[in-house]
C-alpha cells in the first residue's frame, strides 16, 4: 500500500513506471515458452498434430484417453471420500475422533513421493502394474484433502444444518442436501487442484503404466523426448495437445484455482 | 445420540476413506521398514533377514550420498531465488493499478503446466544446444558464445536450465499465496506507520508488510523445501535421454528410482532402506527449519 496521493508525487511516479517496466519484461518472459510452444507446436499445420494421434511412434490418442479417465476417476473420487471423512471428522462426537484425525494428520508429514517404493511393492502384489486401478486407487486417499474439509466444515453455519435436522432429515441427509450444495465454491476449488495434479503427475503412472497401453499423456510425452533423435515436430505438437485441457481449465475455472491454491497453501 | 451410534456414523463417513488410508499409506510404510531389513532383490516377499546390512549399504554409498549433495545444491539455487522473486512478483501484482488480473494471470498460469512439458520446452527449444536456440541466440546478442546447456558439465551450465525451469513451473504458485497474506494485512496498520513517519517505501516495507508475511513466509519456505526435496520429473526428462541418465546430479527422487526400480535390477531391500532414511532427514529439516523460521520471527 502507499499513502494516498503518493503516486502523484515525482518519487511515486517513478515508481510506477519501474514497476510497468518491470511487469512487462517479466510477463513477456512467462509467456515465451507457451510463444515457444505454440510456435514450435501448432506452426507447422494440422497435418503434425494429426500425424502425432496417427502415428506409429507413440499410442498417443489412447494416452489421451487414459489421462482423462484417471484424472476425472482422481478428482470425483477424492472429493467423495476426503468430503465425507472431513465432514465425519468435524460434525460427528465420535469419542476417538481426535486420535483418528491425529494418525490421518500424521502421514502428512512422510512426503507423498518418498513412499513411492514402498507404495510400488503394495500395488504390484495386488497385480495391478499396468492397470487402471494401480495409476487411479493409491492416489484417492489424500490426507491434505481430508484436513483443508474438516476445516471448511468446521466454520460451515450450523444453523444450516440444525435446520435440515429439524426438517426430518437424518445426518447423511443434511449432508446431501444442505452442506453439499451450499460448498460448491469449496469442491470446485479442490477439484480444480485436484485435476491439475493428477493430470500433470509423472513419477507414478511412469512406475506403474509399464505397458504402452496404459501410459498416460506425460509418460507418452516423456518417451517421445528421451528416445533416440526425437522428431522435434512431433514432440511439440503433442506436448501442445496435451496442455489443452488444462489450459482451458485455468482460463474457466481460476478463480476456484486461485481459492484453492490459497488453501491448500497456506492451511497446510 | 449415544456413543455406540455416533461410533457407528463417525465410520460410516470416515471408514472408506481411513480403510484406504491403511492400505496405501499405512500398509506400504510397514511392508517397506520391512523390507528394509532383508535381502528384497526382485522380490516383495523376502526370506533372507541381513539385519541393518542395507542400511549400512545405503549409507556408505557415494551415489546415496552425492544425491543428498544434489539436492542441498539445488535447493540452496531454487529456495532463496523463489522467495525473493514470488515475493517481488506478488508486491508488483498488488500495487498496479490497471491490468492487474491479466498480469496475475500470466505469472500463475505455468502452475497449470507439466514438468514434462516444462522440460521438453526447455531442453528442445529455450536451452537447446544448437546456435538458433532461444538462449544461445540471446547470449549471440550480447557477444556470447553458443553452449551446448544440457550437455555442459564444467561449469556445470545444466543447472541453469533445471533451475529456471522449476522457477517458471512454480513462482505463480506462490505469488498467490504472498498476495493473499498481502490482502490480509490491515489497512489501518499502513496508515498508522504513515501517521508516525515511516517513510512509504523502505520504512513501511520493513515494518509492516514484511512482519505481516511472516506467516506466508515459513509456509512458503517449508512447501519449497519439500518441494526442491521431491524433484524427480525434470531431472529425470531434461538430463535422461536414450542412453539413460548420467551418473551425477541424481537427486534423491532419481537415486531412489534407479536403484530400486530401474534396469539395473529391482534391490527393493535397499531402496526401502534408502526411502526410510531420506523421509527422516527431511522430517527432521521440516521440524528444524520450522523450530528455526519461527524463533527468528
Amino acid at each position: 500500500m502507499r499513502p494516498p496521493g503518493y503516486h502523484r508525487t515525482p518519487a511515486g511516479r517513478v515508481g510506477a513506471v519501474a514497476r510497468w517496466a518491470a511487469l512487462v519484461v517479466a510477463a513477456a518472459l512467462f509467456l515465451l515458452p507457451f510463444a515457444v510452444l505454440v510456435r514450435d507446436g501448432l506452426g507447422t499445420g494440422w497435418s503434425t498434430a494429426a500425424e502425432v494421434f496417427s502415428g506409429e511412434e507413440i499410442p498417443f490418442a489412447r494416452s489421451l484417453l487414459n489421462s482423462t479417465v484417471v484424472a476425472v476417476l482422481q478428482t470425483a473420487g477424492q472429493l467423495l471420500l476426503c468430503s465425507l471423512a472431513g465432514y465425519g471428522l468435524a460434525r460427528v462426537p465420535y469419542r476417538h475422533a481426535p486420535l483418528v484425525l491425529r494418525a490421518i494428520v500424521a502421514t502428512l508429514m512422510v512426503p507423498t513421493a518418498v513412499t513411492f517404493v514402498p507404495s510400488f511393492v503394495v500395488v504390484s502384489s495386488l497385480g495391478w502394474l499396468s492397470d487402471l486401478r494401480g495409476l487411479v486407487v493409491p492416489g484417492l486417499f489424500s490426507a491434505l484433502n481430508v484436513f483443508l474439509f474438516r476445516q471448511y466444515f468446521l466454520d460451515f453455519p450450523v444453523s444450516l444444518e440444525e435446520a435440515g435436522r429439524l426438517d426430518g432429515l437424518s445426518r447423511w441427509g443434511v449432508f446431501r442436501r444442505v452442506v453439499v450444495p451450499n460448498s460448491t465454491g469449496f469442491f470446485a476449488a479442490i477439484a480444480v487442484i485436484d485435476f491439475i495434479g493428477s493430470w500433470n503427475q509423472f513419477l507414478w503412472p511412469l512406475v506403474i503404466a509399464q505397458d504402452s497401453s496404459t501410459w498416460t499423456v506425460q509418460v507418452a510425452l516423456s518417451s517421445l523426448l528421451t528416445a533416440q533423435n526425437p522428431k522435434i515436430a512431433l514432440l511439440f505438437a503433442a506436448a501442445a495437445v496435451s496442455i489443452l485441457p488444462i489450459v482451458l481449465v485455468f482460463a474457466l475455472l481460476q478463480r476456484y484455482l486461485v481459492r484453492g491454491v490459497t488453501e491448500t497453501g497456506l492451511t497446510g | 445420540m449415544s456413543g455406540r451410534r455416533a461410533a457407528l456414523a463417525f465410520w460410516l463417513f470416515v471408514g472408506p476413506f481411513a480403510a484406504g488410508l491403511l492400505a496405501f499409506t499405512y500398509v506400504p510404510i510397514g511392508w517397506s521398514a520391512y523390507l528394509s531389513f532383508f535381502d528384497a532383490r526382485n522380490t516383495v516377499t523376502p526370506t533372507e533377514f541381513v539385519g541393518l546390512g542395507n542400511y549400512a549399504d545405503v549409507l556408505t554409498d557415494r551415489a546415496f550420498l552425492d544425491s543428498i549433495g544434489t539436492f542441498t545444491v539445488f535447493a540452496a539455487f531454487v529456495i532463496p531465488t523463489t522467495v525473493v522473486l514470488a515475493l517481488a512478483l506478488a508486491l508488483l501484482v498488488n500495487q498496479v493499478r490497471v491490468a492487474r488480473a491479466f498480469f496475475r494471470s500470466v505469472f500463475f498460469l505455468p502452475f497449470a503446466c507439466s514438468y514434462v512439458v516444462a522440460s521438453l520446452v526447455w531442453k528442445m527449444s529455450l536451452f537447446s544446444g544448437v546456435d538458433s536456440g532461444v538462449a544461445n541466440t540471446a547470449l549471440g546478442w550480447f557477444g556470447g558464445q553458443p553452449q551446448a546447456w544440457v550437455g555442459t558439465v564444467d561449469p556445470p551450465l545444466y543447472w541453469v536450465v533445471l533451475v529456471t525451469a522449476r522457477l517458471w513451473l512454480q513462482l505463480g504458485f506462490y505469488m498467490i499465496l504472498f498476495i493473499a497474506a498481502l490482502q490480509r494485512i490491515p489497512a489501518h496498520l499502513y496508515e498508522a506507520a504513515w501517521t508516525d513517519g515511516a517513510s512509504p517505501r523502505w520504512q513501511t516495507f520493513r515494518h509492516v508488510t514484511l512482519p505481516g508475511l511472516r506467516g506466508a513466509l515459513v509456509a512458503v519456505l517449508t512447501l519449497n523445501l519439500i518441494n526442491a526435496y521431491q524433484a524427480f520429473d525434470e531431472f529425470y526428462n531434461i538430463l535422461g535421454d536414450s542412453r539413460g541418465y548420467p551418473p551425477f546430479a541424481r537427486p534423491p527422487l532419481v537415486y531412489l528410482y534407479y536403484t530400486s526400480l530401474g534396469s539395473g535390477g529391482q534391490d527393493l531391500g535397499r531402496g526401502s532402506a534408502g526411502a526410510v532414511v531420506l523421509a527422516l532427514v527431511i522430517a527432521l529439516a521440516t521440524l528444524l527449519s520450522g523450530r528455526v523460521l519461527r524463533r527468528a520471527g
